[in-house]
């Protein structure tokens, strides 16, 4: 009999960027949830007195630390309260972009002939629409609120991930171990649940770290144009909508809201990435 | 007891666009009649693409019939997917030759066996977890090798699991498509003794597919012979081995190494078998016979009993 592969057990179970990407992740979920209590001011507060104020270490002073925008409220709480409301939007919104796209694709994959090809044609024509458009549509006739606008982010790259659950979904059944739970009896809502959905979830997850960041920028995109996130609440992206008009005299207003926008979407991919590698039982 | 019965099976398959172009047919199995006894074990021998595989899926009710009939037990087999199909199952397992696409690479080696308890719904939790000790047991896996997963196992190991997961629900039928020719001659003779332990324990009805004449014979009490999807000649093991009547068979059996002395009165054949999807008129085999005339060029030969052993598709098997 061959030699046994011992079983390898890896001793540090993260990376330093992994490390890093996590604890980023953590800061900006609990960020989100004790908003209220860490923001500094209200996120309407005025100070007239310190419009413009510059972050600590650039000029200004403890009393505003990432500074003041145009009407002199305070950054570092803005940032606070529009964490809460991006988070929030780009979480749901991706949580139901990859919950509606792997059940379109596998109930593609599974019926096949005709529910196949009406749910490609779908896919199709929301792969040719550009999503913004649609986005823009929807919202001047629906109005807006927030579970609505969070349902609409959500259509936001479901025929992607439609389109791959499908392809993974095929990939397993014309592999072995599908078809050889299926011959040993088991129902095919067993097949898919307990086979084929667990194959594909590594796939599934990154794609959903690519969908997160795209998210937080369409939503930001919007509310930029004024149709995403409506005042008082704010968002990243209204945040970075307000800073472009001062961008020379006060780039904290963009700078800051930016960078959470780009460390997110890195960190979220990163952690993405290992925990694919965690639920890969051959990389183990 | 006739456990399984084919009866005069027909499959093609449609090749080529049906928009461009003709639509042809590959005949995958034409024709083809056979019996698995309980207990007994029925080998397939032939070359590839000859209609093994397909046989043995129509066989287990995982693919249907274009004509003929599949009895299992005496009754027709149900409509594949439907609840019945699927309850059937549990009566008649499936051994494959890829191992490592057959097993979920996410499950391990316990759960993977338990599973098909568990989808019949066979007793509760307990007895499972016993049941699946026992077939650790019975395909000679070692305790610390339960919690591995499949990429884990070598190529033998990960066959004793796919054989425990197919006899855990205690199946009455076995169909074995090519259960060893991804091992090593050592692991392979590891697995077959198991396979013929097991049978002679459990009473199962084997239908054996391979290419390999040496390991058929070894397992079989009956062997059918295919060339491009129909038998060429049936009957009892021993009898086929030792006394090949149709000259593809002869050719087979000349091809198997021997000892001592190797290979004597080797007969080889000249040239490929002919594509299913264009198939000779007559004898299918008439293009590589080295004693084909006339009539096996214009009429197809029927499968006719030679003696009380055997039954041989030939013209010329009378003559000589």
């Amino acid at each position: 009999m061959p030699v046994m592969m011992p079983r390898l057990k890896t001793t540090s179970w993260m990376d330093l960027p992994t490390r890093a990407a996590a604890g980023w992740v953590l800061l900006m979920v609990v960020a989100a949830l004790v908003a209220a209590h860490i923001a500094p001011y209200d996120i309407t507060a005025i100070d007239l007195r310190h419009r413009l104020a510059p972050p600590v270490g650039f000029g200004g002073t403890m009393l505003h630390i990432l500074g003041t925008d145009d009407l002199g409220r305070d950054v570092a709480s803005r940032l606070i309260y529009s964490i809460r409301t991006s988070l929030l939007v780009a979480f749901g919104a991706t949580a139901i972009s990859v919950f509606v796209g792997t059940a379109i694709g596998f109930t593609a994959a599974y019926f096949g002939r005709l529910v196949e090809h009406v749910l490609l044609l779908m896919i199709d024509v929301q792969a040719s629409l550009p999503f913004l458009i649609v986005a823009l549509a929807m919202l001047a006739f629906l109005g807006n609120s927030l579970p609505l606008f969070v349902t609409l982010m959500g259509l936001y790259g479901w025929e992607r991930n439609a389109r791959l659950a499908r392809g993974l979904a095929i990939a397993a059944g014309a592999q072995g171990y599908a078809s050889a739970t299926r011959q040993l009896g088991a129902h095919p809502l067993r097949v898919y649940v307990r086979h084929i959905l667990p194959n594909s979830v590594a796939t599934l997850l990154v794609a959903a770290t690519v969908t997160f960041p795209e998210i937080v920028l369409v939503e930001s995109g919007l509310s930029f144009l004024g149709l995403g996130v409506q005042p008082p609440m704010s968002s990243l992206g209204v945040m970075v909508a307000a800073g472009r008009e001062y961008i020379t005299r006060a780039p904290w207003m963009l700078l800051a809201p930016s960078l959470v926008i780009v460390l997110t979407a890195v960190a979220v991919s990163v952690l993405g990435d290992w925990l694919r590698d965690q639920l890969d039982p051959t990389l183990k | 007891m006739t456990l399984l019965r084919l009866e005069s099976v027909s499959r093609r398959f449609p090749v080529g666009s049906s928009i461009l172009g003709s639509r042809k047919y590959l005949a995958a199995v034409d024709g083809v009649s056979l019996n698995v006894e309980a207990g007994q074990t029925t080998g397939i021998v032939g070359e590839s693409g000859c209609g093994k595989s397909t046989t043995g899926r129509i066989a287990l009710g995982l693919d249907s019939p274009d004509s003929g009939r599949v009895l299992f037990q005496g009754s027709l087999l149900p409509r594949i997917g439907s609840k019945e199909w699927r309850s059937q199952r549990r009566q008649m397992q499936l051994v494959f030759q890829d191992t490592l696409g057959a097993l979920d690479r996410r499950m391990t080696v316990d759960a993977l066996i338990a599973e098909p308890l568990e989808i019949h719904a066979v007793g509760d939790a307990a007895s499972r977890r016993q049941r699946v000790w026992e077939l650790l047991q019975a395909v000679g896996l070692g305790d610390d090798q339960h919690m591995l997963y499949p990429h884990q196992l070598s190529g033998g190991q990960r066959q004793r699991v796919v054989l425990a997961r197919a006899l855990a629900p205690k199946p009455s039928l076995l169909v074995c498509d090519e259960p060893v020719s991804a091992l090593d001659v050592s692991v392979q003779a590891q697995i077959i003794n198991l396979l013929v332990d097991l049978q002679r324990e459990l009473g199962l009805g084997i239908l054996f597919i391979s290419h390999d004449l040496r390991i058929v014979r070894h397992v079989s009490d009956r062997i059918v012979v295919m060339y491009l999807g129909r038998v060429v000649e049936q009957g009892r093991a021993d009898v086929i081995i030792d006394h090949p009547a149709h000259p593809y068979t002869q050719a087979l059996v000349s091809a198997m190494p021997r000892l001592p002395g190797g290979f004597d009165q080797y007969v080889p054949l000249s040239g490929e078998p002919p594509s299913a999807t264009d198939r000779p008129s007559g004898c299918p085999f008439n293009s590589r016979c080295p004693v084909a005339q006339d009539i096996c060029r214009q009429s197809l030969p029927e499968l006719l009993p030679l003696d009380s052993k055997r039954e041989v598709a030939c013209h010329r098997v009378r003559d000589r």
